[in-house]
């Protein structure tokens, strides 16, 4: 075939696009009605699950094997960096949505609710006996008393495991640029540890969290606010562990070059904006 | 301004696979582009069709054909289906065929996710659609989904939520193709400030996609919550507010106004310049005034919200910050009449849309200013004012400048002139029409009119009628373009390389139609 | 029809002509009122209507006259300018003057506006769907308490085969199709009322365009502005934040009376609120309380749980035959009319009823569409709250 490296890789037809739709229409699908209370969700849910797994696999796996048989010259791959750049963009942004609800919550619904600035008749007509600050469930107590997870426990050590795991996969990105594998390897195994303990204490907080503070998702705006943000930002790490392990088997079997690792830096750049979002987190959710 | 030196396809490719497997697996920004259009205009005529349930139970007072539930989810997805569906992705279908011809690159820097970006559309579309069948029936809490009203649908809310999650997700990777293509594909020379102004438009559009989107699918997710997991983010109750959402939605609604709009400043000015044989006037100030809408437009969003009680602070900062925005957009204005002064004009259809969108679009803007100075819009907000604007702004505004690029480019895109004719009567018809269905409106508004309602005072009849039945007139005259794209698609007169005496660009330097792949060889811009 | 026709037509013209002395000027632009902050307003939105009008008379007339002038078939031939500096700056500035003007006297407007302090009354509104619940906080007439629907005829008028249309609703209401309510909301002239807003469901919006503003009525929080009306009258506005099914009968009435009247108009309601409060513990007659409650079903429950007792189910359930209307224990019932059911449109009607009127409406429900539950007195209601 006439492709080489030194035309831009345009290639042809391909199915996987149209199973990943069909993939998440189906898991969407399967949502709703799991939302609706309708008994075949979990299962329609799961299945759309499958299909994505099975998609991510497909298409992944034609691109690297793509990638390896050189037809991405330099130009496709800055498509590639330039692309991973702006996904991590729109990321950002639907965490600034929830840490705008915060900031809303916090600074302005919640003082008006206790009557403060223009809204005191809020407070005088609506809530007479509201008088909790932040934290707070709110005027109608939704959820029921419950207490907060302090910063200085198991949050500030996971703080610690992700900073160092920045660390490592920096140290990662200096061994495969420096041609050694076995080095990369072993300091991606590394980061892939540190973010399944990080996992494994959020889990861990979480029980806590429901079972000795009464602190849930329904716990007002503060449990509303609380676990949507960590949630997603577990979520978050999960999906990044996973990659990391990805490329660790890819680094493994040797698929990436000294200059050439798109993949290698996609995950590098996705982990260290799940760093920076905790970093966020840890502050504004657990100090302040 | 550029010149292309050298080369047409010679590169011996197979073509496109056959049937319909060519079209659900293509990787071709044209055919991508194809099924964007198409799909555009299938949604528009969906969305039209609510609309013209809309006027017909608006056609006289009193309720005679659909219930009141039925006609506040009619006007919810009427909206949903035409931005979108309708104008967001014609938009999206424009820049994949003109943004690879226009830059001298050879495709969309993505391909395979330009597939996936089209092809999720008609699966959110359809789950939007399907709610219709549904307990409950289909969204009816105004294409904005305030809470708590939008909590109040039936079995039909998770599908909704998520058709809007998968239409922002294509939006996102349509977005991110744009902005990575005019980076990183520009032919050799092809500079930054070389490149034509839709290629400059859509880059900042879809920075404001990938900034906004993302917003929208956070508020729409906590809708979900709220209504499932027990979340109190829009509940007074639980500490949380539902003006709350009203701020997350408008910080993504605001800036999406003008994603239904910059993409449109774009395309007409590629058409004046063309039929006034003139450059454009003011391409640099055309580029910044841009980027200056884009920023402003991230910090007005609450001139939508002027009467929901904001601190007075507030609503002046949002009053004078709107206010900002006439600025620019005058400067574009102005630069447009200024490329047609001393041309030497022509009016064929293209331009015929681009002047009636550059007078209607301007009195829409005219509106806009009047919404955003406070203290009126405390009369004007929620009433037909509001709809006579955003209509003027949106029909006679995107919709125009679609109708204008899909005249000017089509020549080029099947090789075959479209039939002038028709397409002169479908301009004046709908011209005529689209102010008898709009501008009274205004009047309307004025008058006490509130939006959102199936059935009114005696004293607004007249009008309604008037705008009824300019309503079906418009709708019936856009069966004429359908038809002429149809009959251009299916032959006609060839049209030359050039098509248009005055054109000027990259995409011109192709031929008519131009090949399956366009620039496999980089041409050299000078 | 064709007179229909006729009349669009003479509007139309009349309205290209605009602001011609044959059309009524109040269909083709915004009302003056009857307030100060309307009549300030008012001259906000015609100086900017002016600006607008003249900006597009200089914009569009260099582009007419470049598009007679300048085209081709006049042999007119291109000039190559495309740039010029000083002619940008220019078109920058202006505009930014014009705008800068305009903002002034906006602000001024918005600052008084906005000034709730002094007020001689205070009238706190409840937004329902779909009906406006209105408490007279303090000031002359502080205790009064009721809520506004949109008139029994014309809720009957307006429903889907009804078989109205244009020529029928003028004859039978004239000017005030869907402008009527049972009991409006009374104020006194040459007073600062001030407003306090808010929600029991979702968001509606108060607006009676004479007094000059909207404002939302928001679930938990409370709004406010004020109004001082200058003369006697009776102006009509409605609800205008879309809030669901019936949003667009949900209409408000604000009859202003002069001093005096509203003086007589508070005691004959102080009147009136005590015979129904001592009415409250006598036993009913059931033949009063299934009239009454008739009257009550229509006005508050018919919207959702329609007239027939059936219900628009999955939405709202039906009433007639549903086992909580029947039987002997009406607890059930009367709990969930008294608090209502939190998350659904099913409203507490405990703080909106009175006990008499609550036993009618339940008793009414009890003993209609083929139910055969018990009836139930008013001294029970007020037992359950
Ligand atoms: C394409 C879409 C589009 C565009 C471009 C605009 C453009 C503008 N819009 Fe509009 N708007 C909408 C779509 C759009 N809008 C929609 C959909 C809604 C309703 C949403 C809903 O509630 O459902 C809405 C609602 C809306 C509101 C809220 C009204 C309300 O609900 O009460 C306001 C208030 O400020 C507003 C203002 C403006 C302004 C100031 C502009 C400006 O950008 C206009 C600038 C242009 C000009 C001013 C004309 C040209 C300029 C000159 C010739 C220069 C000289 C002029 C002067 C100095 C005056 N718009
Ligand atoms: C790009 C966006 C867009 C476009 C193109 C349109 C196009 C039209 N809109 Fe819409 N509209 C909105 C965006 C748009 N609208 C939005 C955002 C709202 C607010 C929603 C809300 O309040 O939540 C709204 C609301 C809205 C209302 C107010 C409803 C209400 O408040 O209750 C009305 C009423 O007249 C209306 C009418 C029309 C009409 C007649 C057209 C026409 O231009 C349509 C013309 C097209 C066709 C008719 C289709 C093509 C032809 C056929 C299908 C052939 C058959 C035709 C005949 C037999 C006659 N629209
Ligand atoms: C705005 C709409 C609305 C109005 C007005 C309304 N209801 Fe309801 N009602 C509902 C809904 C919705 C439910 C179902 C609540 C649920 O899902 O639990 C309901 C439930 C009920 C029930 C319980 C039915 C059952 O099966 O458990 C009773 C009894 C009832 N309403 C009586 C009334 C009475 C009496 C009135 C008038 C005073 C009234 N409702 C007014 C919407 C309304
Ligand atoms: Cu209440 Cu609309
Ligand atoms: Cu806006």
């Amino acid at each position: 075939m006439a492709h080489t490296a030194d035309h831009y890789y345009v290639p042809h037809g391909s199915h996987w696009p149209i199973i990943a739709s069909i993939a998440l229409t189906t898991g969407v699908v399967g949502a709703a009605l799991w939302f609706n209370g309708h008994a075949s969700g979990e299962m329609v849910l799961f299945i759309g699950l499958a299909l994505v797994a099975f998609m991510m696999f497909g298409w992944f796996g034609t691109v690297i094997n793509e990638s390896l048989k050189g037809m991405y010259n330099e130009q496709v791959d800055r498509s590639f960096r330039q692309g991973m750049m702006w996904f991590i963009f729109s990321e950002v942004m639907f965490f600034a949505a929830f840490f705008g609800a915060l900031f809303y919550a916090r600074e302005l619904a919640v003082p008006w609710l206790l009557g403060e600035g223009a809204k005191f008749a809020t407070h005088d007509y609506l809530w007479p006996n509201f008088s909790e600050a932040w934290p707070t469930n709110g005027p109608g107590g939704v959820g029921g008393q419950f207490e907060t997870v302090g910063a200085w426990g198991i949050p500030a050590l996971n703080t610690l495991l992700l900073l160092t795991s920045g660390v490592t996969i920096t140290l990662a990105h200096w061994a495969l640029k420096a041609g050694d594998r076995t080095k990369t390897v072993l300091w991606l195994i590394a980061t892939v540890a540190l973010g399944a303990i990080f996992l494994g204490f959020q889990a861990y907080e979480y029980i806590h969290a429901y079972h000795e503070l009464n602190l849930t998702l329904e716990s007002g705006i503060y449990g509303s606010t609380f676990f949507m943000l960590t949630g997603f930002h577990g979520f978050h790490v999960t999906i990044g562990t996973a990659m990391l392990l990805v490329i660790t088997i890819r680094a493994a079997k040797g698929h990436f070059t000294a200059d050439n690792h798109f993949a290698f830096e996609g995950v590098a750049w996705y982990w260290h904006f799940v760093d920076v979002v905790w970093l966020g987190l840890f502050i504004f959710v657990y100090v302040l | 301004m550029t010149t292309a030196t050298a080369t047409h396809d010679d590169h011996h490719d197979h073509g496109p696979a056959k049937g319909l497997m060519r079209w659900i697996t293509t990787t071709n920004h044209k055919d991508i582009g194809t099924l964007y259009l198409l799909f555009a205009l299938i949604m528009f005529f969906i969305g039209g069709a609510m609309a013209m349930v809309i006027r017909a139970e608006l056609f006289q007072p009193g309720m005679q054909i659909v219930d009141p539930q039925f006609f506040n989810s009619m006007t919810t997805v009427h909206a949903l289906l035409m931005i979108f569906g309708a104008v967001m992705p014609a938009f999206t279908g424009l820049a994949n065929w003109l943004i690879p011809m226009q830059i001298g690159a050879p495709d969309m820097a993505l391909p395979r996710m330009n597939n996936f970006s089209f092809w999720i559309l008609p699966f959110a579309f359809t789950l939007l659609l399907s709610t219709f069948f549904m307990s409950g029936g289909g969204p009816a809490g105004g294409w904005t989904l305030y809470p708590p009203l939008s909590l109040q649908m039936g079995d039909g809310f998770p599908f909704l939520i998520f058709a809007i999650h998968l239409a922002g997700i294509s939006s996102i990777m349509g977005s991110i193709n744009v902005i990575v293509t005019i980076l990183n594909m520009r032919a050799p020379g092809m500079t930054l400030m070389k490149m034509p102004l839709f290629c400059w438009t859509w880059l900042i559009t879809a920075y404001l996609l990938i900034a906004t989107m993302p917003v929208l699918a956070g508020a729409v997710t906590m809708l979900l919550t709220d209504k499932f997991a027990g979340t109190s983010f829009f509940n007074a109750a639980g500490g949380g507010d539902p003006v709350m959402f009203q701020h997350i939605f408008w910080f993504f609604g605001h800036p999406e106004v003008y994603i239904l709009i910059l993409p449109a400043f774009g395309i007409i000015s590629a058409i004046v310049p063309t039929f006034a044989r003139k450059p454009l006037f003011g391409y640099s100030s055309m580029v910044y005034a841009t980027a200056s809408i884009a920023f402003l437009s991230f910090i007005v969003w609450a001139h939508h919200m002027f009467t929901v009680g904001m601190p007075v602070t507030g609503e002046l900062f949002f009053m004078y910050a709107t206010m900002m925005i006439a600025v620019p957009t005058g400067v574009k204005v102005f630069n447009w009449v200024s490329t047609m002064w001393k041309g030497s004009m022509t009016f064929e259809t293209p331009m015929l849309f681009a002047v009636g969108f550059i007078m209607m679009f301007t009195i829409g803007g005219f509106s806009g200013l009047m919404l955003a100075i406070a203290p009126a819009d405390f009369q004007y907000h929620d009433t037909y004012f509001v709809v006579a604007h955003f209509h003027y702004v949106l029909v006679t505004g995107a919709i125009y400048s679609i109708m204008a690029a899909t005249y000017y480019w089509l020549p080029k895109w099947t090789g075959n002139m479209y039939d002038e004719r028709l397409g002169k009567i479908h301009f004046w018809i709908s011209t005529i029409s689209v102010n008898l269905l709009f501008f009274p409106q205004h009047f309307l508004g004025l008058a006490g009119m509130p939006r959102r309602i199936p059935d009114y005072s005696v004293q607004f009849a007249d009008w309604n009628m008037v705008s009824s039945i300019g309503g079906f007139i418009f709708g019936a005259s856009q069966l004429l373009f359908a038809y002429n794209v149809y009959k251009t698609v299916k032959g006609g007169k060839k049209a030359t390389d050039k098509v248009w005496e005055g054109a000027d660009g990259l995409e011109w330097t192709l031929s008519s139609p131009p090949p399956y792949h366009s620039f496999t060889e980089a041409p050299v811009v000078k | 029809m064709k007179s229909r026709i006729a009349r669009g037509v003479l509007a139309l013209t009349t309205g290209l002509l605009a602001g011609s002395a044959l059309a009524e000027w109040d269909l083709l632009n915004m009302r003056k009122g009857v307030t100060s902050t309307s009549h300030e307003v008012h001259d906000l939105h015609m100086m900017i209507l002016w600006v607008c009008v003249v900006i597009g008379i200089v914009v569009f007339g260099a582009m007419i006259y470049a598009m007679l002038k300048h085209r081709k078939s006049k042999g007119a031939v291109a000039a190559q300018f495309h740039e010029s500096t000083t002619m940008e700056i220019i078109w920058t500035i202006i505009p930014i003057v014009i705008l800068v003007s305009m903002a002034i006297p906006a602000t001024k407007t918005l600052l008084a506006m906005e000034d709730v302090s002094d007020a001689d009354m205070t009238i706190k509104v409840t937004g329902l769907q779909w009906k406006w619940k209105y408490d007279y906080v303090d000031g002359e007439g502080a205790g009064i308490s009721f809520l506004s629907s949109l008139a029994p005829e014309h809720n009957e008028a307006r429903l889907l085969g009804a078989g109205m249309d244009e020529a029928k609703l003028r004859e039978k209401f004239g000017q005030t199709y869907l402008r009527d309510v049972d009991n409006p909301v009374v104020v006194p002239t040459g007073k600062k009322i001030r407003f306090l807003l808010t929600a029991a469901d979702v968001i509606h919006s108060w607006w009676v365009p004479d007094l000059g503003w909207k404002k939302d009525a928001i679930p938990g929080f409370v709004n406010e502005s004020w109004t001082r009306i200058d003369k006697p009258g009776v102006y009509r506005g409605k609800c205008a934040e879309l809030c669901g099914k019936d949003h667009g009968f949900m209409p408000i009435v604000v009859v202003a009376k002069s001093p005096a009247d509203y003086a007589a108009w508070v005691q004959a309601q102080t009147g009136a609120a005590a015979a129904e409060a001592a009415s409250a513990d006598k036993i009913w007659a059931a033949d009063d309380l299934l009239a009454k409650g008739e009257q009550v079903y229509k006005t508050n429950c018919a919207a959702c749980h329609q007239l027939t007792g059936t219900g628009v189910p999955p939405a709202f359930p039906a009433l007639a035959g549903n086992p909580i209307s029947n039987g002997d224990d009406p607890m059930g019932q009367i709990t969930t009319v008294l608090n209502g059911r939190p998350g659904t449109a099913m409203a507490a009607y405990g703080p909106m009823l009175s006990d008499v009127e609550l036993a009618a409406a339940i008793t009414y429900v009890r003993s209609s569409w083929g139910n055969s539950g018990s009836a139930v007195q008013p001294a029970e209601i007020k037992a359950a709250r």
